[in-house]
């Protein structure tokens, strides 16, 4: 049986940072439909979950013949990486460092260059414009995917939840994207990478600690303990870099 | 070969932003896993600092970037 311990941040983490990355891609889906129209940019974007489709299923049970301590030392640093490096750019928005990543400029450049690319037609297809549609949902679904796989793979019945998780997000934003028909500006980019970055690194520091032979103390309900303790460390660093930049030269 | 080039730089993106910070992650997991079994130290002490070096290496790459960005 699955703890919550594990299941509930799993499902959330997947939820969260897929929902994250898919407000992205609806982003660039919405440009091409808006300025090429909406036969290349729904057919480049099924094209694209097809293929992410290939892969999981390649991909999934490829996993389960590794051992498991490797798989958890392998992704477990891999989320580390992948999760602090949203942290440190969430920490980093969030105190002003570097700017913070706007959905309706994104929208705006890619529909200008859109409008300046010439059309190139390959059996009545504008190529370029399913080339846009379909990079942007592989681009942002291999993340997704990425954190679904290392997010279920490394425990027995998580793949359920993270999986459900990534599924809801996709739910609610094509939900969204059919509703509004412009880009979802609104959602809080920063403060949902700002809490994945913390419950994926929280993830990968117990993983690759698991997969390395160590012992945590409290066992899975560390896991809860280290979404404290980077939660706790990041807020801090909001605050402590946001009062280096404000002081006076 | 471009688009191959594009791909593998893209997916290297995925994981790494910020040279230093993968490398100074990758190094502690390495003594995680090769010095940490032969420390006298038990219990979940070194997990424990597992955790801490993360901190402390995520602590540094910041104040270094706000540091090297500041105004």
């Amino acid at each position: 049986m699955i703890g919550w311990a594990h299941a509930g941040p799993s499902l959330l983490a997947a939820f969260l940072a897929s929902l994250v990355e898919f407000v992205e891609a609806l982003t660039v889906v919405l440009a091409v439909g808006t300025v090429r129209g909406w036969r290349p940019a729904l057919a480049g974007a099924g094209l694209g979950l097809a293929t992410l489709g290939i892969l999981v299923v390649a991909l999934g049970p490829a996993l389960a013949r590794i051992p498991l301590a490797t798989v958890q030392l392998v992704v477990g640093t891999l989320l580390l990486l992948f999760g602090l490096r949203w942290l440190r750019k969430a920490i980093l928005r969030a105190a002003g460092i570097i700017p913070l990543h706007d959905e309706t400029v994104a929208y705006a450049a890619e529909t200008d260059l859109l409008s300046h690319s010439p059309r190139r037609l390959l059996a009545g297809w504008d190529t370029v414009a399913v080339g846009a549609s379909f990079k942007i949902v592989m681009l942002e679904g291999i993340e997704v995917v990425f954190i679904v796989i290392a997010v279920g793979a490394v425990g027995q019945g998580l793949l359920v939840p993270a999986g459900l998780g990534a599924a809801a997000a996709l739910l609610v934003v094509v939900a969204l994207g059919i509703a509004l028909h412009r880009p979802l500006a609104r959602i809080p980019e920063n403060a949902l990478k700002f809490l994945v970055g913390v419950l994926l690194s929280a993830f990968g520091a117990f993983w690759a600690g698991e997969g390395a032979g160590l012992a945590w103390p409290g066992e899975d309900w560390s896991i809860l303990g280290l979404i404290a303790g980077f939660l706790a460390l990041a807020l801090s660093m909001v605050a402590f870099c946001r009062g280096r930049t404000e002081r006076p030269a | 070969m471009t688009w191959l080039t594009g791909a593998a730089r893209e997916l290297l993106g995925l994981f790494v932003d910020d040279g230093s910070l993968a490398v100074a992650v990758l190094a502690w997991i390495a003594a995680a896993v090769l010095v940490f079994p032969r420390l006298p130290i038990g219990g979940g002490w070194l997990a424990v600092a597992l955790f801490l070096g993360l901190a402390l290496i995520l602590v540094e790459n910041l104040l270094r970037t706000a540091r090297r960005r500041r105004p």
